[in-house]
């Protein structure tokens, strides 16, 4: 047994510490989120150019290592600064995907212009009325001689609106529920027939809703077998759950902290709100809450890097997500009660850190599907 | 980062295991499933086991009759003596005062009084709480007036469990009443033969006397049998509130409950045709319960990886503490729904040695409010569960 990190992943820590403290407080956050493209490019070069974009590739691959453990420890650390490059979706989701199912140099050529930062790539999975059944799909990839016509709706595609190209998923047979018949492509975001209804969420991130009306694809766009595609999207939707996860946990410190520092500060009644211990039990309580969460998702990240079954990997992923979301919603709404009235504005770090915790409880399935899949995982 | 046992460790879990197979008595596990309390006679039985084989002091130091094992070890250990249910030895001699005496103690009381805690042939009850002083002990009143060689105490002592077996009680007693209250407490030994002590049985909400009051009307104590200085006694008696924290968790033990709240659930019927196994409401309670205690058990992996590497069991042994018992207590209250009208039944003497009348079940379900109604001692003693909470916002917080 051994919960110490290894010196890449001290390293990446420190790294990413020394950012986020140097180029990531408040003001230069609130900057990028109300940019156009809402992430800094010159960051998201700096995130290539140090490797971090690599985290979660094997060395075959070219990456860093790819464990779920190198990705917790980049993640916290994100989380506690709650950075909004669109990290997760390049290289966790659309990375994942590219390294698991693309060959040759398909693979190679994708790989190294997401490392290098110079693709911006959005997955495109999620539909309306699916909720988090990752099968439910219902957009669909119909052959027309040579060309593969995609037609469909797809929704909360995360960097939608800065995507150079998506990765949709699409059946090519099957009944709308079927695990079987699912099938990635790429495609571009200028070709005919694709559309983006762009937003941002509530956590500032720019996302949008993708609309596939008769997209015209070659076989040569397909990523990996036809039909085959859900237990590699399963598997990285897993590795992104833990990867939000560590996420949370790095938000919810950061909540505690500001609580714990803004409740020695704030004085009501001539004393520090500090000295009552209605609140100081509340914080320890939010206290008890990160340490669980960070318990449970090291737990999660050691059974994804482990040999176990896929199924025993599954549960472990649900039970983290499971037990985040009851930790995302007492630390976070603790955070904001005990910082009253002033938790409630935009103008303040907590409030923002709170909307990214909600956004993170939604995101691959909330706690109440997670504990259900959690169940139903059982042996 | 990984959460696997060495090969060694491994060996070491088998040995452990087949150890306990061979040698914890069937009858005694026999009554641990069938909720029976164990006597003390059957509790000295196994604990005279565990010395023969050199296991009942993991935390003494060798040099003392202890194992010399690795902090994992002594995890693998609590695991494997929890998994089937055995008992721990009961800890006021073993846990709580022979690391007193270890480290407070003078040559003499060294070799008087270790080797009968080792052997379990001394039992020893703890003398801390009273009446008017719970939370805040230091509070303390019973009184220590030092006479010629003797000691004179007077005052009582409450919440002292398994008094009613114990040969020695070691006990908080005020010497000085002018200084600081934490500056004029002493830590006594006295002999439970000592004229002038008298016990109180205290019943509790199971209808079982496991606890007593322990009234003192001028008993004489020789002053040899005083630990370290006078009016030191608080210094000492803190060693026991950060030593043996690990454990604490106890998710051994709640594991082997949760195991068990399962196999009741798909035993107990549903009053539909189905089994409570498949109750949404109770589901999704027995998942969430599961999921806290994998939280709690990396939790308190976690600390065992810190104590590994040398570092020293700071406050997260407060919030193992906290969510361990309220864990514990949270199934307490799912046995008991699982039970429905079979837990109204108030027998408490079928759960104790030598039951002779009509069993009522069915199975152990009378048992279950008993245990719920027990087990809220849990988040109350060792230190309440606000008092954890105070720790975490002294010690980790700053508040």
């Amino acid at each position: 047994m051994d919960f110490s990190y290894t010196e890449v992943q001290q390293m990446l820590q420190d790294q990413v510490q020394k950012f986020v403290q140097k180029s990531y407080d408040f003001e230069t956050r609130r900057k990028i989120v109300d940019s156009e493209a809402g992430y800094s490019e010159e960051n998201w070069a700096l995130f290539a150019e140090l490797g971090w974009l690599a985290v979660p590739f094997s060395e075959d691959d070219g990456g860093l290592g790819g464990s779920a453990v190198d990705l917790m420890v980049v993640m916290e650390e994100f989380g506690k600064a709650n950075v909004v490059e669109p990290f997760l979706p390049n290289a966790v989701l659309c990375g994942g995907l590219i390294a698991r199912l693309a060959k040759g140099d398909q693979k190679t050529g994708l790989l190294e212009e997401i490392m290098s930062g110079q693709l911006q790539l959005a997955c495109a999975f999620a539909e309306s009325g699916a909720r988090y059944n990752l099968a439910r799909v219902s957009t669909s990839a119909t052959a027309n001689g040579d060309s593969i016509v995609l037609e469909g709706e797809k929704v909360a595609v995360l960097n939608a609106p800065n995507a150079d190209k998506f990765l949709v998923v699409a059946r090519e047979s099957g009944e709308v529920a079927d695990k079987q018949g699912l099938s990635l492509f790429l495609v571009d975001s200028k070709a005919e027939g694709v559309s983006v209804q762009a937003f941002a969420n509530i956590d500032g991130k720019k996302s949008g809703n993708l609309k596939l009306d008769k997209v015209q694809l070659s076989g040569a766009d397909r990523i990996g077998e036809a039909g085959q595609l859900y237990d590699s999207l399963q598997a990285v939707v897993d590795l992104a759950t833990v990867g939000v996860s560590a996420e949370a946990v790095g938000a919810m410190e950061a909540l505690l902290q500001k609580t714990v520092e803004y409740s020695k500060t704030r004085k009501q009644f001539g004393v520090p709100i500090a000295t009552f211990q209605a609140l100081q039990h509340r914080m320890a309580d939010m206290f008890i809450e990160c340490q669980l969460a960070r318990s449970i998702v090291m737990m999660a990240a050691m059974k994804l890097d482990s040999e176990a079954e896929v199924a025993e990997k599954q549960q472990a992923v649900s039970a983290a997500k499971s037990r985040i979301a009851r930790a995302i919603a007492r630390v976070g709404q603790e955070a904001i009660q005990i910082h009253g009235g002033i938790g409630t504005t935009e103008e303040l770090d907590v409030g923002h850190l709170f909307k990214r915790v909600t956004a993170i409880d939604v995101m691959f399935g909330n706690g109440d599907y997670h504990t259900e899949r959690f169940v139903s995982l059982q042996s | 980062m990984n959460a696997d046992f060495t090969a060694e460790e491994l060996a070491f879990q088998e040995e452990v295991r087949e150890f306990l197979q061979n040698e914890f008595p069937r009858e005694l596990k026999e009554k641990v499933d069938a909720n029976i309390r164990l006597s003390k006679e059957e509790l000295v039985r196994w604990q005279k086991i565990l010395y023969k084989k050199g296991w009942v002091a993991p935390n003494w130091p060798e040099e003392y009759g202890g194992t010399g094992w690795t902090p994992t070890q002594k995890y693998i250990f609590a695991n494997e003596m929890g998994r089937i249910g055995a008992p721990e030895p009961v800890p006021f001699g073993l846990k709580m005062v022979a690391p007193v005496i270890m480290t407070y103690g003078t040559e003499e009381q060294k070799q008087r009084f270790l080797p009968d805690i080792l052997q379990s042939n001394v039992w020893w009850c703890q003398g801390y709480s009273e009446p008017n002083a719970g939370s805040d002990l230091a509070s303390l009143k019973t009184t220590a007036v030092r006479d010629g060689d003797e000691y004179v105490v007077n005052g009582s002592k409450t919440w002292n469990t398994y008094g009613q077996y114990a040969d020695w009680i070691f006990c908080l007693v005020r010497t000085d009443n002018t200084a600081k209250k934490q500056e004029g407490i002493s830590f006594l030994l006295i002999d439970m033969k000592s004229p002038g002590i008298t016990l109180k049985p205290i019943v509790l909400l199971d209808g079982h006397a496991e606890v007593n009051e322990v009234f003192f009307d001028e008993v004489r104590v020789p002053a040899e049998n005083l630990i370290g200085e006078e009016n030191k006694g608080w210094t000492y008696a803190k060693l026991l509130l950060t030593h043996e924290r690990t454990g604490i968790a106890q998710v051994p033990r709640s594991k082997r409950r949760l195991a068990a709240l399962k196999r009741t659930a798909a035993q107990t019927d549903d009053g539909f045709g189905g089994s409570m196994a498949d109750n949404p409401a109770f589901k999704q309670k027995l998942a969430e319960v599961e999921i806290q205690l994998q939280a709690l058990e990396y939790s308190d992996l976690r600390t065992l990886a810190a104590l590994s590497v040398g570092k020293a069991p700071g406050p997260e042994s407060s919030i193992l503490k906290i969510v361990g018992t309220e864990l514990a207590q949270q199934m307490d209250e799912m046995f008991v729904q699982l039970a429905g009208y079979h837990c109204l039944p108030f027998v408490p003497d079928q759960f104790e040695e030598g039951f002779q009348g009509q069993y009522i079940g069915p199975g152990t379900t009378a048992s279950t409010a008993l245990t719920y109604f027990n087990n809220r001692k849990l988040s109350i003693f060792g230190g309440s569960n606000e008092i954890q909470r105070n720790i975490i916002c002294k010690a980790v917080l700053g508040l």
